[in-house]
């Protein structure tokens, strides 16, 4: 017997967990893991939802949001290898300038 | 029952979470994400949402993270260092971030105390529910989505391939 | 009958005359441009003949509309052109006289470099005077008024390469604008009290109220005083016209002696309905009429450049015809106007056939005995300077003589105003007559080297000449002549001789009954400038016939009555005046040479000011330009134009700016910074949606 409202209070905690790793780490990696956990916290909000009104669209936003994830976390990632390539560097904040 | 997994499993995402946040190394935050995304397969579970459950661990941890994990190693990621890039990150962005949380938890807790609860197994969606949705439908937006993924794998090959 | 005249053909073939030398005269061989612009001054002549002859079976004031200029709500202006009595008179003078001179500068400016420019922009001048002179409204005589402001600049400024003949152009031009001013303001003091601007309708309106007086048309009148000040040279306003000698003499002749300045005159009797019914305005009118004659006179005694005594000379002169007005009897000086216009003109081309003869010599401390080498020049510049000096039977006394009587038997300080005009003869006399002998008697005292004349003209500062290192550039050709002093060509003597023909017999035209004449031209000049000392009734049937009888005028007008006794004494007593003049003269210059230095020393502190033209310009430049200047400099361009216009905007762009680069921090490239501030604004927008309902910014 969880009231609903838990579970989305325990989104909330991990989507800001999430901004926060976001703002703090300066490991581009790391950072686009905490975006990774950003899309989990509101995958878990939407499932909360389709179980509350007892829709399975709320399910099929997850699905979707699943896939897209991976696409984005695959290009990223090749993204992340070719600035590697070009600064030698992971720290964000030596990547600040447009140009390769 | 129920509620004790919950609290088992959602205390065990936090803790995954907070770790990510507190390791210095990148692959300690990477195993500690595989941690809180099997725990919310769980909670998933926990909500009646069975194909989800499965795919969330099969693709979030079982591939993205994987893939993830694989390119710290390749990039030979070290430990982080101790850079002072941007005052504003943190002076706009952590008020900035709380606020999203108080504002959140507050939104949640005041108007989501009418939803009720969650009874195990009182709604379960089962692979047969989700599918006949997902192929009848939204057909279209699926096989969009199986195009998206390939421009994603060409897009990926062609960003990370070496220059010769 | 209604015979059409076509007046606009008058003011237009001038204005082809102008637009077509204007434009193609730089490359035109030179007989073209000769002929286009004799052609514009030959057929406005050709058609005033034509006017002339028919003109008793006109009835008048003959009106032409062209066509609506203006129509604002209720108030309407067009272009339109009047003839009259007036007018004639003055489209004689200007076509007559202007035509001659266009003949003479065919000679005189042969050798010039911008001779189509010279001859484009005398058409010009001619078109705007004719316009002047035909226009039925104010605003059609304004822009005329204007026009020959623009003319005389660009004809002053003709030797453009000289610093000191632009400047003069430019005096010219902004004391005129003074003038203009008043003459603005009284036309909008017209528009405000009449609605109109045409003349038959505001004088007709002025005419039917005869107890209108003084108050607003005091106003009217004493602004358009300050116009006519401005054009034709009157104290305060006459400082440009000495300047103006620095154009070619033609140009001198004709707008600075003939016609231009004459416009003033013209206008106050044009205007005189309104004149008449303001005392107060008369009487300036008259006053600086007497004192700018007298102070003229004094200061063209003692300077040396025969151009800049025939200017004094101008400006005295019309000192008479605004006195003339300022006695309300105004065919007197309208008479004066055009014998003037005879002699002043011959005066002024004689001495332009003097300085050709004398390559460019303005000097006439080093002029003298041209009698025998120039005989005809000096045969007619002698009959201008009888005929000025008033000598009978020539042109000057008949018109002089006229004024003076009219000053004398005029109510109030009619008999101080004749006295001063007296005395002022006197000194026209004596200075003419200085100008005479100092030219054309004694020893030559020209000297033989070109390079000293330009040495010695550059070491008078009273000439205002500024000879770089030749000669008067319009003649340096001449320069090179070396056959000696010689007569000028015979393009440039006719007309010496017809004016000196019209000086001698040009008076007699206006013969004073009192003399035993019949004054033909006050007869005939009459029905236009006396309508309004009528009473209502008379003042109808007046205006109703359009021409009124003289016995009704001089039965009913208020014009002080004479006799014909104080006319013949006052006649005597001026040609004895004359007389007196010419004999000083002759003492001091021909006789007893050494005299006037003796006197210039003994009179050091008055000869000096009267040789520095009573400082008048210094104080000037004193008084009004250096704080203008002041104020220009460091007032409007420094504080407000660089300081609070520009200021304004610069600071504008660069509060721009600053914002901009304050902004333009937040785009630092560093990714974490923007995710604080996408975080925290997310916050935000967050908060807004959910509690802007509760303040009714967002709709629930």
């Amino acid at each position: 017997m969880v009231p609903i409202s838990w579970y989305l209070v325990l989104s909330a905690i991990l989507f800001s967990i999430g901004v926060a790793a976001f703002l703090i780490k300066r490991n581009i990696i790391t950072v686009f893991m905490s975006i990774e956990l950003m899309l989990n916290a509101v995958n878990l909000t939407f499932v909360a939802f389709a179980h509350q009104w007892h829709q399975v669209s709320g399910q099929i936003f997850v699905f979707f949001v699943m896939v897209v994830a991976a696409a984005e976390a695959a290009v990223g990632l090749a993204i992340i290898i070719a600035v590697f390539r070009a600064r030698s560097t992971l720290n964000v904040d030596q990547i600040d300038l447009m140009k390769l | 029952m129920n509620l004790g997994l919950f609290i088992v499993f959602g205390a065990l995402c936090v803790a995954g979470a907070l770790n990510l946040l507190f390791q210095r190394h990148p692959i300690n935050s990477a195993l500690s994400l595989i941690v809180v995304m099997s725990s919310l397969a769980v909670l998933y579970l926990l909500l009646g949402a069975e194909f989800l459950a499965a795919a969330q661990v099969i693709v979030y941890s079982g591939a993205i993270m994987v893939l993830f994990t694989f390119v710290i190693m390749l990039l030979n990621a070290g430990k982080e260092e101790r850079t002072h890039g941007s005052k504003m990150a943190y002076i706009a962005g952590i008020p900035g971030a709380a606020a999203l949380l108080a504002l959140l938890a507050f939104i949640f807790i005041s108007r989501g105390g009418s939803f009720g609860s969650a009874r195990l197994g009182e709604y379960i969606v089962t692979t047969t529910d989700l599918s006949r949705v997902l192929f009848k439908n939204l057909l279209l937006p699926f096989e969009v989505t199986s195009v998206l993924i390939l421009i994603a794998i060409l897009g990926a090959v062609a960003l990370a391939r070496k220059e010769h | 009958m209604t015979t059409d005249l076509h007046l606009w053909i008058i003011p237009l073939v001038p204005l082809a005359g102008f637009l077509v030398n204007g434009l193609f005269g730089r490359k035109a061989p030179k007989p073209i441009v000769t002929a286009v612009a004799l052609i514009g001054a030959l057929i406005p002549m050709l058609m005033v003949s034509a006017i002339l002859f028919r003109f008793s079976s006109l009835t008048l004031p003959y009106i032409q509309h062209i066509g609506t200029w203006i129509s604002a709500g209720s108030f309407h202006a067009d272009f339109a052109f009047q003839l009259d009595q007036l007018t004639l008179v003055m489209l004689c003078v200007v076509t007559g006289v202007g035509f001659l001179i266009h003949v003479y500068s065919v000679g005189y400016m042969a050798e010039e470099d911008g001779y189509w420019r010279f001859f484009a922009y005398m058409n010009l001048f001619l078109f705007f005077m004719l316009t002047l002179v035909l226009a039925e409204n104010f605003l059609l005589m304004f822009v005329g008024w204007e026009g020959v402001g623009l003319a005389s600049y660009l004809l002053i400024g003709f030797y453009y390469t000289r610093d000191s003949a632009a400047n003069a152009g430019k005096k010219a031009f902004i004391v005129n604008r003074i003038g203009d001013f008043g003459f603005l303001l009284a036309m909008f003091l017209l528009i405000s009290h009449f609605g109109t601007l045409s003349f038959s309708i505001i004088f007709t309106q002025v005419t039917l109220h005869p107890a209108l007086e003084g108050g607003f048309l005091t106003a009217i009148a004493l602004f358009l005083v300050l116009g006519a000040v401005g054009k034709s040279a009157q104290i305060p306003l006459y400082v440009w016209l000495p300047d103006a000698m620095e154009g070619p003499t033609p140009v001198s002749a004709l707008i600075h002696a003939a016609t231009m300045v004459t416009a003033g005159v013209y206008m106050i009797a044009r205007t005189h309905v309104i004149f008449d019914r303001s005392p107060v305005a008369l009487a300036t009118v008259a006053i600086i009429g007497t004192a700018t004659a007298f102070f003229a006179a004094t200061v063209g005694m003692v300077q040396t450049d025969i151009k800049r005594v025939l200017a004094y000379s101008t400006v005295s002169q019309l000192g008479y015809m605004f006195l003339a007005c300022g006695v309300a009897a105004y065919t007197a000086g309208i008479f004066h106007l055009v014998t003037h216009a005879f002699f002043k003109a011959l005066l002024f081309l004689a001495a332009g056939a003097v300085i050709h003869s004398l390559s460019g010599e303005q000097d006439m401390r080093v002029m003298g005995g041209l009698r025998k080498k120039i005989p005809i020049t000096f045969w007619t510049m002698t009959a201008a300077v009888f005929a000025i000096s008033g000598f009978p039977p020539l042109a000057g006394f008949v018109s002089k003589d006229e004024i003076l009587y009219q000053a004398f038997i005029a109510p109030g300080p009619g008999k101080l105003l004749w006295a001063i005009g007296l005395l002022t003869a006197g000194l026209t006399s004596f200075y003419m007559f200085r100008l005479w002998y100092m030219t054309f008697f004694g020893e030559s005292r020209a000297l033989p080297h070109e390079e000293e004349i330009a040495a010695a003209v550059h070491a008078r500062r009273d000439t205002k000449i500024a000879l770089e290192d030749d000669p008067h550039p319009g003649h340096a050709a001449h320069g090179s002549h070396g056959h000696g002093i010689h007569e000028s060509p015979w393009i440039m003597l006719w007309p010496l001789i017809i004016l000196a023909i019209l000086s001698v017999i040009g008076g007699w035209m206006g013969w004073p009954e009192g003399l035993g004449g019949g004054n033909w031209f006050a007869h005939f000049l009459e029905p236009a400038v006396k309508a309004a000392h009528l009473p209502y009734e008379q003042a109808a049937v007046a205006l109703s016939t359009g021409a009124l009888s003289t016995g009704a005028i001089n039965g009913a007008n208020t014009a002080p009555a004479g006799s014909k006794q104080i006319e013949i004494i006052l006649a005597i007593i001026s040609t004895l005046v004359a007389l007196a003049g010419w004999y000083a003269a002759h003492l001091m210059y021909y006789s007893r040479p050494e005299l006037p230095d003796r006197m210039a020393s003994s009179l050091r502190a008055g000869y000096a000011t009267l040789k520095n033209k009573y400082w008048v310009d210094e104080i000037y430049g004193a008084v009004v330009v250096a704080p203008i200047l002041f104020i220009a400099r460091w007032v409007l361009n420094a504080l407000i134009d660089r300081g609070v216009i520009d200021g304004g905007t610069l600071a504008v762009g660069y509060t721009a700016q600053g914002f901009g680069a304050l902004v333009a921090r937040i785009q630092s490239g560093n990714i974490r910074s923007y995710a604080g501030w996408l975080a925290l604004f997310a916050a935000l927008v967050l908060g807004t949606m959910y509690f802007g309902w509760a303040v009714h910014w967002i709709p629930r």
